[in-house]
């Protein structure tokens, strides 16, 4: 992946870009943000096709968001169903440029297509399958060891037995955390047993405990462009959390070490791509990384309202563009999330529902 | 008359019946693309037509493909043997233990692993060389015992009854038999076998060492580690092959044996995706380049020099033979449920596929269809609630008499079925050059009357 | 409400796209389904609605009865017909 030429095609400006992730929910995918933050962009006039799992996620019925909207197969169904149906929106909407995935559940599947959509002229930047395992929950702790950065003790757990002697290493209270979901803090054994059965009755093992570090949280916007380049990176703080624990509004930050945390991470993997890396910032002064995110998180948008608009750039790097680090961003941009009716009619629900499709504009298609 | 005339002239063109069908829209089930894109039907295996084998062999039939039986051998094969100089490939007959399943392996080179005396006189009955026999399993029992160690066999020994048993054989036969050490110790993530073997990390292991050194009576040839099944992270090896080639040096330092095999066991995943698993089989899965990485990253700690280092046995099962077994099945019936479901009712039931109980099995139509998909419960043809094949799996119409494929059934179906209700279906392979025979032939009643007795008050 | 003022008050489209605006519930009917549909708007009885697929549709050996009945099943499990709604 290191140095790999790839082959310019289309410009940025004027390409077709398909987002998946619309499932702008009270836990949202990162989608929306994703393709408000390419129309942003001054120069960007191109295509948005947004590609929907679910005939209800809401981004698919946003006014201003996308030019079409497809619904695709899940991830489940097989790679060969997913490419089928890429070929079938390339044909309506006349070619697809770039494609940015942005949900957990589909990455590893995106991953292993990206040679054959390379062959279509779908550009990604996405990590590889290696590169993704690293920063896994169960290999974090070892990766930062390597790269320069603290994680809480870590232990990954085989057995509920293990939570007795557990606090031998890890002292409560402590997070017990399935491989991609479910975090819970717990303040005794009792609790983590409860939360252990719980997180293996629904995920299965494994299951890791964390030390819980006590702190302020902090979230890094980071992009690597395969090279251990970092492209840019933006800190930000949640100023508002929902009862779910996602963020609700947030404001970017100044504090250089943790621009150098990502640039770690990205240089000592050679990350390809957009991450989010979740830091505890200590009273003393210690940083700590939670977890890195091998995607764009949900509030990526603020980095266009910021100055640094890296899902611009990230579309930019896919087509082939060279991308000069971005190194500046306004310290102080907040962003509000606000929950919005938004009236749609039946017709649309029908189209989508009826034919897998919705064009949201009337723009003649190229055939 | 003229009318009349026009009418009958006239070709009246009908649309394609499907049977009519209401499907409600939920949030989070709403995805028209699992029905758009209908996944093209399995009507061959291996370029043989299902409904071929079905005339030839009934429904429902295990059918499997010596094709990828060979190419999975194979490419574990390579993938050991680029990363480590000495490979052994053990077959796991527990998985498997078909005569013809068992030759495939044997001609590509496998020796036989074995964990029962019944699979012991199986592997002899194939004509493998008793030295070319590992066996392990925690009961073997002293006829089996009296038959292995003297021949040559390689014993695994699991306890120390079971030592001592294994040294007042060898001291009656009077021969000094091979025999290696079953050790369970902490490998990482996975849950620990303890049940099994001697454990390491309490000192366990280093006493039957101790034992068998001193003792004389035993030759001590391998040290033997299994640590777990369906194993997803292949990091857990790289731990268990290090743990294995730290006391292989020590054993060497301190007593000057050095040992001839390092048995890292089996457990390697196949495609199949678990019940619990968030991530489909497909994706999941390691490939055997990645486990064999992890292995020979760990037996480099070995201190061995060159050309004497300890041959790298695995006991791989599933992960050879999932891939290349296949369940044809019949639908009997179409129902549609109280809660507004569709099920249907196949000929083959969790007696014959028991691997449906651990995994959602990909299920395809063997025949071309049109018409929405809805997602459909399978059932088998047994009276048992349990009787599930498939929860929830996206199905096109099919009608009585149209045949499913079950996919990745090759491991563990055709030994640990049960014969409950009906009888055991025909097995049979497809050969490389596209023939096909019997592997074993559909039970019938005399299978069953030949093991019963009437005793003579009852008659 | 009787059967039929309710059935009369789904909306169906072309398309298949069926809105009752009762509940609010939206869902997707096949091509066989909107006839049935059309046809139990007409307050037709059983034999009519196997007559009027037999004749749009190519029905070969299809049990029609137990079709209709299967279907008429599913609009009183989704409340779209009475409970105790039968042809």
């Amino acid at each position: 992946m290191t140095g790999r030429e790839i082959p310019k095609r289309r410009d940025a400006r004027s390409a077709t870009v398909a987002v998946t992730g619309l499932n702008a929910t009270d836990n949202p995918g990162p989608g929306v943000a994703v393709i408000r933050a390419l129309r942003a962009d001054p120069d960007f006039r191109g295509r948005i096709v947004g590609l929907a799992y679910d005939s209800l996620d809401p981004g698919i019925y946003a006014r201003d968001l996308c030019d079409d909207v497809f619904l695709v197969p899940y991830p489940s169904r097989g790679s060969e169903a997913l490419l089928g149906r890429l070929d079938y929106i390339a044909r309506r909407v006349g070619a697809i440029d770039a494609l940015i995935p942005t949900l957990d559940a589909e990455l590893a599947g995106f991953i292993a297509l990206e040679p054959q959509l390379r062959r279509r002229g779908v550009h990604t930047l996405l990590p590889s399958r290696a590169q993704l395992d690293a920063r896994s929950k169960v290999n974090l702790a070892e990766l930062g060891a390597a790269a320069g950065f603290d994680v809480p003790h870590t232990c990954v757990l085989s057995s509920p037995r293990d939570l007795y002697t557990l606090h031998e290493q890890i002292p409560f209270p402590l997070v017990i955390k399935g491989l991609y979901y479910g975090a819970t803090v717990v303040h005794d054994v009792t609790a983590a047993f409860a939360a252990f059965h719980r997180i293996v009755a629904e995920w299965g093992y494994p299951v890791i405990a964390q030390q819980l570090v006590a702190g302020e949280e902090l979230d890094v916007l980071a992009v690597g462009n395969g090279d251990g380049g970092l492209v840019g990176a933006l800190p930000m703080k949640k100023t508002t959390l929902t009862d779910k624990g996602k963020g609700w509004a947030g404001v970017t930050v100044r504090d250089p070490h943790l621009l150098e945390l990502a640039a770690r991470f990205v240089e000592h993997t050679q990350w390809r791509g957009p991450c989010e890396v979740e830091v505890m910032r200590t009273r003393d002064g210690r940083y700590y990384v939670i977890e890195i995110n091998p995607r764009f998180p949900a509030w990526c948008y603020l980095s266009a309202g910021a100055g640094m608009n890296l899902p611009y750039a990230v579309l930019r790097l896919a087509l082939g563009d060279a991308v000069e680090p971005l190194c500046s961003y306004e310290v102080g941009t907040m962003f509000v999330r606000i929950a919005l009716d938004q009236i749609a009619s039946l017709e649309q629900l029908s189209a989508i529902t009826q034919h897998g499709e919705l064009a949201v504009t009337s723009e003649e298609r190229v055939a | 008359m003229n009318a009349i005339a026009r009418k009958a002239d006239t070709i009246v063109k009908k649309d394609i019946y499907e049977r009519p069908l209401l499907v409600p829209h939920q949030l989070g089930m709403m995805n028209k693309m699992g029905s758009a894109q209908a996944r093209a039907p399995l009507t061959e295996i291996d370029g043989v037509a299902v409904e071929e084998l079905v005339a030839c062999y009934g429904s429902p039939l295990f059918v499997f493909s010596e094709r990828a039986l060979v190419r999975r051998y194979r490419e574990l094969r390579d993938a050991l043997t680029r990363r480590y100089p000495k490979v052994r490939i053990a077959w796991s007959y527990k998985t498997n233990y078909l005569d013809g399943i068992c030759r495939v392996f044997h001609r590509e080179g496998a020796w036989a692993e074995v964990v029962s005396e019944f699979e012991y006189d199986k592997a002899l009955h194939l004509g493998v060389a008793p030295e070319r026999i590992h066996f392990n399993g925690p009961l073997k029992g002293e006829s089996a015992l009296e038959k292995a160690l003297p021949a040559g066999s390689i014993v695994h020994i699991d306890h120390f009854d079971e030592l001592r048993l294994a040294e007042r054989v060898a001291e009656r036969r009077g021969c000094r038999p091979k025999v290696a050490l079953r050790i369970n110790l902490q490998a990482g993530a996975l849950p620990a076998w303890s049940r099994f073997g001697f454990n390491l990390e309490s000192g366990q292991a280093r006493d039957a060492v101790m034992r068998i050194v001193t003792g004389g009576k035993l030759e001590l040839t391998g040290l033997h580690c299994h640590i777990g099944t369906f194993v997803l992270d292949p990091a857990g090896y790289r731990v268990a092959a290090q743990k294995l080639a730290q006391l292989a040096n020590e054993i060497r330092a301190r007593f000057g044996v050095e040992l001839s095999f390092i048995d890292v066991g089996g457990g390697f995943a196949s495609q199949n995706t678990l019940k619990a698993m968030y991530m489909p089989g497909e994706q999941a899965s390691p490939s055997f380049a990645q486990y064999a990485e992890a292995i020979a990253a760990g037996l480099s700690e070995l201190d061995a020099p060159p050309r004497r280092q300890p041959t790298l046995v695995v006991e791989t099962g599933r992960a050879l033979v999932d891939e290349a077994g296949h369940l044809i099945t019949t639908v009997q019936a179409e129902k549609r449920l109280a809660d507004g479901r569709r099920a249907i009712v196949a000929d083959a039931g969790v007696n014959v596929l028991f691997t449906a109980f651990w995994y959602k099995h990909d299920v395809l139509p063997a025949q071309p269809s049109s018409g929405t998909p809805e997602a459909t419960v399978i059932y088998g043809p047994l009276c048992m609630n349990i009787d599930v094949m498939r929860d929830s799996v996206l199905l096109p119409p099919l009608d009585v008499g149209d045949r499913l494929v079950f996919r990745h059934v090759g491991a563990y179906n055709v030994t640990q079925w049960m014969q409950f209700i009906t009888y055991r279906p025909a097995v049979v392979i497809i050969g490389r050059d596209g023939r096909h025979g019997l592997l074993r032939r559909r039970e019938d009643l005399q299978t069953i009357l030949a093991q019963e007795e009437v005793p003579a008050w009852l008659r | 409400m009787n059967a039929t003022d309710r059935i009369k008050e789904l909306a169906v489209s072309d398309s298949g796209f069926l809105f009752d605006p009762a509940s609010g519930a939206t869902f997707s009917v096949n091509p066989s389904g909107r006839v049935i549909l059309a046809e139990l708007k007409r307050g037709a009885d059983r034999t009519e609605i196997i007559a009027a697929l037999a004749e749009r549709f190519d029905i070969g050996e299809h049990d029609l009865h137990r079709d209709v009945d299967g279907f008429v099943h599913l609009l009183r499990t989704h409340a779209l017909l009475p409970e105790g709604f039968s042809l």
